[in-house]
């Protein structure tokens, strides 16, 4: 990859040539082009297709600085009112089911490799096949974290924890008990959307890489995407001791 | 090297778990957020690719967490010191 000053120090620009049908590449096959024959997934905005991978990956890492501000918030909120009720928090943390919080966690890592696998299987100009079969692996480890945690929702709404006219505690801070589901329940619910939508792209990718579009030469999707599902994982790997893992050892679990 | 990572990043889950029903005071807190820090840069040099990627990409990356710093930081050096000095109201 490029050193860390861009390569753009004069912008050249394609050389005008007379339009000519398919200048002698068969990847352009029969399409009227004034530039001269290039991959054909360089944009012309591009020279180079390091140029253009590199740009992408810089793309989509300052839209995950935007994300870590958006979810940046909620942990800020979350700082603020563990501090006011430390107590609280740890009393109504006790209550989410560890064991499934822990088996969440491990389904986005198993999920992490099986994507940074499947970038790898793209880069290395594996058969679309193999792609695939990484891509709905992590899909369906994505599904199974889902699935987790519409049954952790449930419990919440049969127990009534769930802030709203129907909350009612048993314990000794329903308030802070009340705050805390609401920052859980903001903070989950956040991230589970951020997994259906990252589900709806690998999806696409899914759809992609059947179609043979992906192979050394290739493969920048499959790495940007690849950014957004770690990130994911990422903002999991912080949720899960924040919310969870309170003072357990007060507990005897 | 992927699956070293993700052993590693497995051994993390079990050790921050486990972690958590052993006193350590004040230090539970510090201990659970290093192992998430560690897993968190794990995830960040290896499976994203940072540490293969040019410098630009690792600066915007450590921007953002730089950003949640200042956030963290400047926001709690007020919920943290009141009180501290007599007089100033709660």
């Amino acid at each position: 990859m490029s050193e860390g000053h861009t390569r753009i120090e004069h912008y050249p620009g394609p050389t005008h040539q007379p339009i000519q049908k398919d200048a002698g590449s068969a990847l352009h096959a029969g399409e009227v082009h004034a530039e001269p024959a290039h991959h054909p997934r360089l944009q012309h905005h591009f020279d180079t297709m390091e140029q253009q991978a590199e740009a992408s990956t810089l793309g989509m890492w300052t839209f995950l600085v935007t994300e870590i501000l958006f979810f940046g918030g909620l942990f800020m909120a979350y700082l603020v009112y563990r501090h006011a009720s430390p107590m609280a928090f740890q009393e109504a943390s006790h209550h989410l089911d560890i064991t499934l919080g822990t088996l969440n966690t491990a389904i986005l890592i198993i999920s992490s490799l099986t994507m940074a696998l499947g970038v790898r299987a793209a880069q290395t100009s594996q058969p679309p096949k193999t792609q695939v079969m990484w891509i709905l692996l992590t899909m369906l480890f994505g599904l199974g974290f889902l699935g987790i945690k519409a049954i952790e929702y449930t419990e919440k709404f049969r127990d009534h924890i769930v802030p709203g006219p129907n909350f009612r505690w048993e314990g000794i801070y329903p308030q802070g008990a009340e705050m805390f589901y609401s920052l859980y329940f903001c903070m989950t619910g956040l991230h589970a959307l951020h997994m259906v939508i990252g589900l709806g792209i690998m999806t696409w990718l899914a759809i992609m890489a059947g179609r043979r579009r992906f192979d050394a030469s290739y493969y920048t999707p499959v790495e940007v995407a690849g950014l957004y599902w770690h990130f994911v994982d990422i903002v999991w790997i912080f949720l899960f001791p924040l919310l969870y893992l309170i003072g357990r050892h007060y507990h005897a679990a | 090297m992927y699956y070293l990572v993700f052993l590693a990043l497995l051994v993390g889950t079990g050790l921050t778990v486990a972690a958590a029903f052993v006193d350590m005071g004040p230090m539970n807190n510090v201990v659970m957020l290093l192992i998430a820090v560690i897993k968190a840069t794990l995830v960040i040099l290896f499976f994203m690719h940072v540490r293969w990627s040019s410098k630009l990409t690792w600066v915007i990356a450590m921007a953002g967490f730089f950003w949640l710093l200042i956030l963290f930081g400047v926001t709690m050096s007020d919920y943290l010191t009141r009180g501290w000095v007599q007089g100033t109201l709660r």
